[in-house]
């Protein structure tokens, strides 16, 4: 059984249908690409995976759990986590707390134990501290840690924001164009961290990706979206050769 | 000990430096108050200083920490304020002890103004930004406008409520009219000294900046900060929001207590509860800095002293506050400014890392 499993998944905004019949099903460490031309829906499929929207028919399941039309924080607890295609990082907290703030459901005290700093307080927030601070030497960034996030570096805040998400212990994570914006030096970077993200964390993976580059050298497979449609399915190299993806998305 | 200053992290430092500042500006006014150095009158405005800053950190908490604008502050202090006046006047006789009393009436106070922050909080916080803003400025006024239409008696049959006038109450000749509409509440024993505002300042503090340095504080920032990352990383937004703005309710109720426990008469009027006074707290926290807790207490001590110690000036006051605030805006948003500001903070950060 795969780890992710959706079926018919679709949406409509007024007349438009976004995303229409969308079949999608991963593997446990699998490294899955999403590709397709601008408005094809790819971030809205990511939307509909996380409960940003409800969809209007189909199915999810992760992990044989069925997480459709779930809220947002439900979907995050059950172990779907995301970056986004523009940056959202907490931008006046330091890069630390960032990652804290990914711990929240992971890590508990109460309001009391935490104003009043009992034992418990104290115990927990080292825990957290530890945590976070071996997440952010994963990711390069310790010495960062007590910046403002929004004081770091493009490239720094992109692996912050993976960092983040790898917080909440998720077992499917959602990279949305994580190397928009970086020059070829940055992409292969993030390729060699995603790789490592995948195997250091055991973790599956689904990106969004215009960087054919980066697509190519780590995806498994693809699936390629066109008008809300899936355009193709399959190994990477299979799809990227296949006449109806080259005509309506890599061109000759 | 500079190892263990070094050892603490900037936030508990900070907090510390907040403390220590409270606590030296008490001992000073102390002792030149028993020095006989101090007026009567800035003696008199020592209490009305300790409200003023409760009401400052805790809108701090909605405005500057959940990063909400609320104008209705002065509502939920108008709550405390009239919550507990009511419940000291009608235990006048039965409890004698000072403080006891008080202590009540500050509870009762607390837990009023709480529970209609939740009340209000549930369908307002569903609101953003200016919305929001308009909402919680109606709310205070129309609780000011109903605590001016409250009729309440008491006599040998129990309570009686009215909202036309005293006479509606029916009451016994015994009776006694508590709260008398616009009127208000009268003989108010007069409970708040300087040292109890400084102990609830110090609660305050206390429970605020630990609030903000814990689990339930960084959610709440990651709320201002990026509501739809916030809510990805399963932050629970409609809890952490009602959390911030329910404790800064109860605090504000406290402060409310405090000003109705300095007064022998408690009225309900656009200067005391009206958006006027929910303004002017804005004013302390926007002057002291957008989520700066102890900016919000130099500012609400500054901008409190100051129209006294230039009471000529009186008439210029409100002119000041809208000056003052066009400046600090320009400081805060102004593109030149902020270069500025980066500059040269930016210059003094890197000194002190070099150091350390």
């Amino acid at each position: 059984m795969a780890l992710l499993d959706v079926k018919n998944l679709g949406i409509s905004f007024g007349g438009l249908r976004a995303v229409n019949a969308f079949d999608i099903s991963i593997e446990k460490e699998e490294l899955y690409g999403l590709i397709g031309p601008n408005g094809a829906g790819k971030t809205t499929v990511f939307n509909l995976l996380t409960g940003v929207y409800k969809p209007d028919s189909g199915k999810v399941l992760l992990d044989r759990k069925d997480i459709t039309g779930k809220k947002t924080i439900e979907i995050s607890k059950a172990g779907i986590a995301r970056t986004f295609q523009n940056i959202r990082l907490f931008k006046k907290l330091s890069v630390l707390d960032n990652v804290k703030a990914g711990l929240h459901n992971k890590h508990h005290y109460s309001t009391v134990e935490g104003i009043l700093r009992l034992p418990r307080y104290r115990r927990v927030e080292k825990e957290m501290d530890e945590k976070a601070m071996e997440l952010l030497k994963v990711f390069d960034l310790e010495k960062y840690a007590h910046i403002d996030a929004a004081n770091l570096p493009y490239g720094q805040q992109r692996r912050l924001e993976i960092a983040r998400a790898l917080a909440t212990e998720p077992k499917l994570l959602l990279l949305d164009e994580p190397a928009a914006g970086m020059n070829p030096n940055e992409t292969g970077e993030l390729m060699d961290m995603i790789r490592f993200v995948r195997e250091e964390f055991h973790m599956t993976i689904l990106l969004i990706e215009h960087d054919m580059k980066l697509v190519s050298g780590i995806c498994e497979r693809l699936t390629v979206l066109n008008f809300g449609e899936m355009l193709a399915q399959g190994g990477t190299s299979d799809v990227l050769n296949d006449p109806q993806v080259i005509t309506a998305y890599l061109g000759e | 000990m500079s190892g263990m200053l070094k050892k603490m992290s900037k936030n508990t430092k900070n907090s510390l430096i907040t403390y220590g500042i409270v606590i030296a500006a008490y001992v000073i006014m102390q002792v030149l108050i028993s020095a006989g150095s101090i007026s009567s009158l800035l003696e008199g405005l020592m209490v009305p200083l300790c409200y003023y800053i409760i009401l400052a950190v805790s809108l701090n908490l909605v405005v500057g920490i959940l990063g909400e604008l609320s104008l209705g502050h002065a509502g939920f202090m108008c709550i405390g304020a009239f919550s507990s006046a009511f419940f000291s006047k009608c235990m006048r006789d039965v409890i004698t002890v000072d403080i006891v009393r008080f202590l009540l009436a500050l509870l009762i106070g607390i837990v009023v103004a709480a529970i209609f922050g939740i009340l209000i909080g549930i369908p307002v916080l569903r609101l953003k930004g200016d919305y929001l803003a308009i909402v919680t400025l109606a709310f205070g006024e129309i609780i000011k406008n109903l605590v001016n239409v409250l009729y309440i008696g008491k006599d040998s049959n129990g309570f009686h409520f009215s909202t036309k006038d005293a006479m509606a109450l029916n009451m016994e000749p015994d009776g006694m009219v508590i709260v008398n509409g616009p009127q208000g509440i009268t003989g108010t024993p007069k409970d708040a000294t300087f040292l109890i505002g400084f102990i609830l300042i110090l609660i305050t503090l206390f429970i605020v900046l630990n609030l903000i340095n814990s689990r339930d504080g960084r959610a709440i920032m990651s709320i201002r900060d990026n509501r739809i990352a916030a809510e990805s990383i399963g932050i629970n937004i409609t809890k952490y929001k009602l959390m911030a703005f329910t404790i800064s309710a109860a605090l504000a109720g406290a402060a409310g207590v405090l000003y109705a426990h300095n007064l022998s008469t408690l009225t309900a009027t656009t200067n005391n509860f009206g958006y006027n006074q929910s303004i002017m707290i804005l004013v302390f926290v926007v002057l002291g800095g957008i989520g700066n807790i102890r900016g919000s207490i130099i500012a609400a001590v500054i901008l409190t002293l100051l129209p006294e110690l230039l009471r000529g000036l009186d008439d210029y006051r409100m002119l000041i506050y809208a000056v003052v605030l066009i400046v600090m805006m320009l400081f805060n948003w102004a593109p030149k400014a902020i270069e500025w500001r980066e500059r040269h903070l930016r210059f003094g950060k890197r000194k002190k890392e070099a150091v350390q």
